[in-house]
């Protein structure tokens, strides 16, 4: 059995600033984590893979740079990681980002368990995993809260609903999406942190992947960002003149106006 | 300063101070609250490999010495030295069966250990012996197929957490010193348990605790060592943990030092901050220079532990006393920069000023330490050396 972790990374704080001219986040001076949901992801596959002895890979697609975030992987239990990277993936929105990495899970050969942290905490849109189950043709169980158990190609969890839980059974292959609260990551082990020193990273590039060009990044993205902005803060107060006992008057019919009172 | 540590050293040391911000952090006011025994962040050590860090490589561990395991006290003794104790003591528990024991003592043990699987415990103190440490009574009588113990320990640190225990015991009374030996006793053996827990001062989320021996019958294959050398393997083991203490102080001394910075720099009196005011400046600087001074001592004394040097007992001792002298001296300065709110559970230097009193006392008291560093200088005159 296989489990494949997907991981992003994103900018490590939470004032993040746009770029007026481009819209693009700027990301001069931010130190980048791994998505903080996605750590959860991880966590989950390693925990699988101490309790049914299986291997971890986690795969990864962004800039070059994002092999830092792997490495960390490995020192937390992951046994091999893949980055996917191109100039052609740059700008992907969810569709090209979920056809991408559907076609490297498609040149693993085999992967049983896809776990993908709930959402991004950049993008946000929790679309990607959906999205790659849908691809890969394959069930899909959003916020898993707990594994029960795994057996004969059969999964059983736990999923967060509104007011409860479910207990969700699966074939696998399958693509969950686990929550916060599914377990508290572990910090690197210095074992680990040896070996993800040596590990080698292959990188898969739009060749190496056999993708259709016209399916990934900016150009097989289905959607654009028009424009980014913060809201406007808008204070409306007023400040009353006049005597003291006008002035109330006057408050005391606004907030009849309002339904306040 | 510069201390020119090797990547692996680096690696160690950048870690454990992760797990001490991340882990350790967030529940150290309330396992000091509770005196609770921190389960949770032992678990988080084990998994990041560090109890493997004193452990040599072919018993599953790192192969570390005195100075890496310096690091990691240092730096979790930084946010809380209760939690660092019983990370040390696990170290402390299994230096005598790392020097002394057999090849299969090693292999039958070691391996949990590294593992973080088995915490150990060392077991001197009893309630006539402290500073003299060889006046303990707990006998253990030769018998058929081992050695029956029998008397009380007192004061030991993770007792009744640890699973595997160093104890001295006399195996021939009428010899004194010369007629101890050390065996290992596991948790769940027949007429081994444990008495009450002790309610204390500072490092109050390690757990301290008596172990009662009645009639409890140990193999023959337990004892570490000869028959009868069991206190000069003591004198030696405890040579050779002290620096560890040292590191203990240091981290303690450091994370005090850190609080009282950052205090200064946000109150406001007198229209300023504090740490504008001379006098503030004035406490702040030596506290710095001391902490620092005490950490130079504690590395090269650790260094010198792990170069191979055959007779370190000075070494050792002057870098435990230092540095546990300096933790009480800055973390009672910290105190008196934070004031009134210094004084308060909310900020953390009271907790550090109380955790610190310990190390002037453990492991060798100041007093007993000083009196062996002033030996060795008369020994050394009379070498004429």
């Amino acid at each position: 059995m296989n489990i494949v972790v997907c991981l992003k990374q994103v900018p490590g704080t939470t004032k993040v600033e746009i770029d007026p001219q481009t819209n693009t986040l700027v990301r001069q001076g931010i130190k980048n984590i791994i998505n903080p949901f996605d750590t959860y992801a991880l966590e989950e596959g390693v925990r699988i893979k101490e309790r049914y002895g299986v291997k971890v890979t986690v795969i990864s697609m962004g800039p070059p740079q994002a092999e830092e975030m792997l490495r960390e992987a490995i020192s937390t239990g992951a046994d091999e990681a893949i980055l996917l990277s191109d100039s052609t993936f740059a700008g992907a929105d969810t569709l090209a980002t979920a056809y991408t990495l559907a076609r490297a899970i498609h040149k693993l050969g085999q992967g049983d368990i896809i776990i993908c942290g709930r959402q991004t905490i950049d993008g946000d849109t929790g679309q990607v995993a959906p999205e790659l189950a849908e691809m890969l043709g394959i069930p899909f169980v959003a916020y898993v809260s707990q594994i029960e158990e795994i057996a004969n190609g059969y999964m059983r969890v736990q999923r967060m609903v509104e007011d409860g839980h479910e207990v969700i059974e699966t074939p696998l292959p399958a693509v969950i999406t686990v929550v916060k609260g599914i377990n508290a990551p572990r910090l690197p082990s210095l074992r680990g942190i040896t070996r993800s020193k040596s590990a080698s990273i292959p990188v898969w590039t739009a060749q190496e992947l056999g993708v259709d060009k016209s399916m990934t990044g900016l150009s097989g993205s289905a959607t654009r960002v028009i424009k980014v902005f913060f809201p406007q803060r808008v204070r409306r107060g007023e400040i009353l003149q006049g005597e003291l006992e006008s002035q109330l008057e006057s408050l005391i019919d606004k907030l009849r106006d309002a339904k306040l009172i | 300063m510069e201390y020119f540590l090797t990547e692996q050293q680096k690696t160690i040391k950048g870690l454990a101070r992760r797990i001490a911000e991340e882990k350790i952090l967030p529940v150290r006011a309330e396992l000091d609250e509770t005196e609770e025994f921190p389960w949770a962040v032992i678990k988080d050590l084990a998994d990041s490999d560090m109890f493997r860090v004193f452990i040599p490589e072919e018993y599953e561990g790192l192969g570390g010495g005195c100075f890496e395991l310096c690091l990691v006290i240092e730096e979790l003794s930084r946010v809380c030295s209760g939690i660092a104790v019983s990370y040390a003591a696990s170290a402390l528990g299994c230096l005598t069966l790392l020097e002394y024991g057999t090849e299969a003592q090693k292999q039958k043990y070691l391996p949990d250990i590294a593992s973080g699987k088995r915490l150990t415990a060392f077991a001197l103190t009893e309630s006539t012996a402290g500073s003299d440490a060889s006046a303990i009574k707990t006998t253990a009588e030769r018998v058929e197929g081992g050695y029956v113990i029998n008397g009380t320990k007192q004061f030991i640190t993770n007792g009744g957490e640890a699973e595997i225990y160093t104890v001295i015991v006399l195996t021939d009374k009428t010899r004194g010193a010369r007629g101890a030996s050390t065996f290992l006793v596991e948790k769940g053996t027949p007429g081994f348990s444990f008495g009450k827990k002790e309610r204390k001062m500072g490092i109050r989320a390690s757990s301290t605790r008596e172990l009662i021996f009645r009639n409890c019958l140990v193999p023959d294959e337990n004892m570490i060592g000869k028959q009868g050398m069991g206190f000069i393997m003591t004198m030696k083991l405890l040579d050779r943990s002290r620096p560890g203490i040292g590191a203990q102080a240091v981290g303690l001394a450091q994370g005090a030092l850190e609080a009282a910075v950052d205090y200064s720099r946000q109150r406001i009196q007198f229209g300023h901050p504090l740490i504008s005011l001379p006098v503030v400046q004035d406490i702040l600087a030596d506290m710095a220079t001391r902490v620092e001074a005490a950490r130079a001592l504690v590395y090269a004394a650790a260094r010198t532990v792990d170069s191979g040097a055959k007779n370190f007992t000075e070494e050792s001792a002057m870098a435990k006393v230092f540095a546990s002298d300096t933790a009480m001296k800055v973390t009672t300065d910290a105190v008196q920069i934070c004031g009134g709110a210094g004084y308060m559970k909310d900020y953390p230097v009271e907790k550090m000023m109380r955790d610190a009193k310990i190390t002037q006392i453990y492991e060798g008291s100041n007093q007993v330490l000083r009196n062996a560093i002033a030996i060795e200088l008369r020994k050394r005159k009379a070498r004429r050396e």
